[in-house]
């Protein structure tokens, strides 16, 4: 598939015959996707189907069995969590993963793209610059009036929000939500849609989501997973309209 | 605000706290007790600043090691080696088949030093050995461990077997270590001679002026990004490493720190009590150290000298009237603080003496409050969780 694509070299992030293998049973078999910069591809699909391991390879917490993850031209499967970060790739958890024990600046300035380095963290003066483009992020993320409390007191689509700040301070080219939704009320959920759009005018996202009105709401391109492949990609009409994806995802 | 000036900073709560401090260990100790006290208090002293660097190990970034008495001892017997060396002269071992080695190799039939004790004639060479040996034995095991994402428990039980490794190699080396019995029969430094008591006491004074030099060292870590990163480190670790950082470097570094406040801590204990034995630095004592920092707190570093302080003025005062409940009393201690005060003496004056000093303190910052006036009541909302210069977590440092 994409045949005429793999001789572009144009892409931002080309996975190639992604296969990873626990004990033999092949979660993620042979996949292989390409994001153009400053696409949303929303990849869907039933439970199992490999969505979130496909994340987990890219950003290097699981270690593919064998393919390649070229990311701007630099392959990704050799490189190390950090060193994957460095090269532009941030990534959101399922659940909220945010530091409880800080506030929600502190949360923001660590993520800050600066001082990563042991001496580097020593040394590292909150500086205008840092202030400055905490209070940026918080006002996108609807934080500004939280910066100085504990993340722990923050609700369940706040962190979340919080998160995705912690994403965006990064500065990251490509970034990956893993069901950015999930948990949040009607009122967070559509908050959430409107910040995702404005967001994506400056970046690649790659977003993993069950919610198909979401879905519809962002998605440029929507590839469906089924058992570790690529069941059917494209716009969410195509993919609609595709018997497979009905038999095995959306339901008669 | 912390920062602008250290008057300022000395007149703040924290800066009090450690003002309290230094009163109590420079003044009111000293005129109080007598040299032999003073001097057992120097020694608790020294297990102060093992607890300092567990509660930036263990209190702060998760990381418990229960093997502090390795980096201790490592500490402990290069100051031991330079001064037995010292000791041994030519003239003050006469009667030895080999004069001029320490007396316990020559019961062991060895006939000429080391040579590894062959540095340890130097004094500078010693003084930074006992900093850099721990720290490079730090190193191995922390790069080891860390960059095979080794921890929680696994490492607790590995540092514990380390502990148990060097203390049967101490004691199956006799003739290279002295064995059980340690390195005894210390008796001068660079001439100096430290069984008197005005040595003791001034030893004293020095174990009192390295321990504000470390805490001040622990507080600039904890107070900069690297604190909050370990902070971070310890409840969301992925979290941490997804955003760019080598978690296993932090991790080598706070357990490196560690082990170099232990080994600094090592060498004043040899200096104080005057020899080093296998029995201070094995498992059993590796554990009491972990226990002093839970006591006092393994949130709080000042706490930590408090914890250190105490638990061993109660095991010396058990020891002498009841030796064998001791172990009880100690496990009983251990057993309360789990249960009962999870945060130690930092964290039970953190819910119980804060509340009274928040209303003394009410008054006075006032005209520091006026300025500042918009973050204020958010911080005042949940007293105690927030601003806490004990635990120092979330003090909002404004540059």
């Amino acid at each position: 598939m994409n045949a005429a694509k793999t001789t572009s070299k144009d892409f931002l992030l080309a996975v190639e015959g992604l296969t990873v293998s626990f004990d033999g049973f092949k979660a993620v078999d042979d996949l292989s996707f390409y994001l153009d910069p400053k696409e949303i591809r929303v990849i869907i699909g039933p439970n199992g189907a490999g969505k979130t391991t496909v994340l987990d390879l890219i950003c290097g917490k699981t270690k593919a069995t064998s393919g390649s993850i070229k990311f701007a031209g630099k392959e990704l499967t050799r490189l190390k969590e950090h060193q994957i970060v460095h090269s532009g790739v941030g990534r959101k958890f399922q659940t909220p993963s945010v530091f409880e024990d800080l506030t929600v600046f502190e949360n923001l300035e660590v993520s800050y793209p600066q001082g990563h380095s042991v001496m580097g963290a020593l040394a590292f003066k909150r500086d205008a610059a840092v202030i400055e483009a905490v209070e940026a992020v918080a006002d996108t993320i609807f934080l500004s009036d939280a910066l100085d409390q504990p993340a722990a007191l923050l609700s369940h689509g706040q962190k979340q929000w919080l998160e995705i700040g912690m994403l965006l301070i990064q500065k990251p080219d490509l970034l990956m939500l893993d069901e950015p939704v999930a948990g949040m009320s009607v009122a967070e959920r559509q908050k959430t849609a409107e910040l995702l759009r404005r967001i994506t005018k400056d970046h690649t996202v790659l977003v993993i989501e069950h919610d198909m009105q979401f879905v519809g709401d962002i998605a440029d391109r929507v590839t469906v997973m089924h058992q570790g492949k690529v069941l059917s990609e494209g716009s969410i009409e195509h993919v609609k309209s595709d018997p497979k994806v009905i038999e095995v995802y959306l339901g008669h | 605000m912390k920062s602008s000036s250290p008057l300022k900073w000395f007149a703040s709560r924290e800066g009090l706290y450690y003002l309290a401090l230094a009163l109590l260990l420079v003044v009111i100790l000293p005129l109080a007790l007598d040299p032999f006290r003073l001097n057992m208090v120097g020694k608790y002293l020294t297990y102060a600043f093992v607890a300092i660097g567990l509660v930036m190990c263990w209190g702060k970034a998760g990381i418990l090691s229960l093997g502090q008495g390795v980096f201790f001892g490592l500490g402990g017997y290069c100051m031991a080696m330079f001064l037995k060396l010292e000791a041994s002269t030519p003239e003050a071992t006469a009667i030895q088949s080999t004069p001029g080695i320490p007396d316990f190799m020559d019961w062991n039939q060895l006939t000429a030093l080391p040579w590894f004790w062959e540095p340890f004639h130097s004094l500078s060479f010693t003084l930074i050995a006992i900093i850099a040996v721990p720290v490079i034995l730090a190193f191995v095991i922390g790069f080891a461990m860390f960059t095979r994402r080794v921890g929680g428990v696994y490492f607790a039980i590995i540092t514990q077997a380390i502990a148990a490794i060097l203390t049967i190699l101490i004691i199956g080396q006799q003739g290279y270590t002295g064995g059980v019995n340690g390195i005894t029969d210390l008796k001068t430094l660079a001439g100096w001679d430290i069984r008197t008591d005005a040595a003791k006491t001034t030893l004293y004074f020095v174990c009192v002026g390295m321990l504000f030099l470390c805490l001040f060292a622990a507080r600039f870590v904890q107070n900069r990004k690297l604190g909050r990163i370990l902070v971070a480190m310890n409840a969301q670790e992925n979290r941490v490493r997804f955003s760019g950082y080598d978690v296993a470097a932090f991790k080598i570094f706070v357990f490196c720190l560690a082990a170099a406040f232990a080994g600094i801590g090592g060498a004043l204990f040899t200096l104080i009590v005057g020899f080093m034995s296998p029995s201070f630095i094995g498992i059993v004592a590796s554990i009491e150290m972990v226990i002093f920092c839970a006591l006092g707190g393994r949130l709080s570093i000042l706490g930590a000298v408090y914890g250190a302080l105490l638990v061993n003025a109660a095991k010396s005062g058990f020891s002498e009237s009841f030796p064998e409940l001791w172990p009880f009393a100690m496990g009983a201690l251990f057993i309360g603080v789990v249960l009962a005060f999870p945060n130690g003496l930092a964290g039970l004056y953190q819910s119980y003496v804060m509340p009274l000093e928040e209303r003394l303190f009410k008054r006075k910052p006032k005209t520091e409050a006026a300025a500042p006036a918009p973050q204020k009541p958010v911080e005042k909302k949940d007293e105690g969780r927030d601003y806490d210069p004990m635990l120092d977590q979330y003090s909002p440092e404004k540059s």
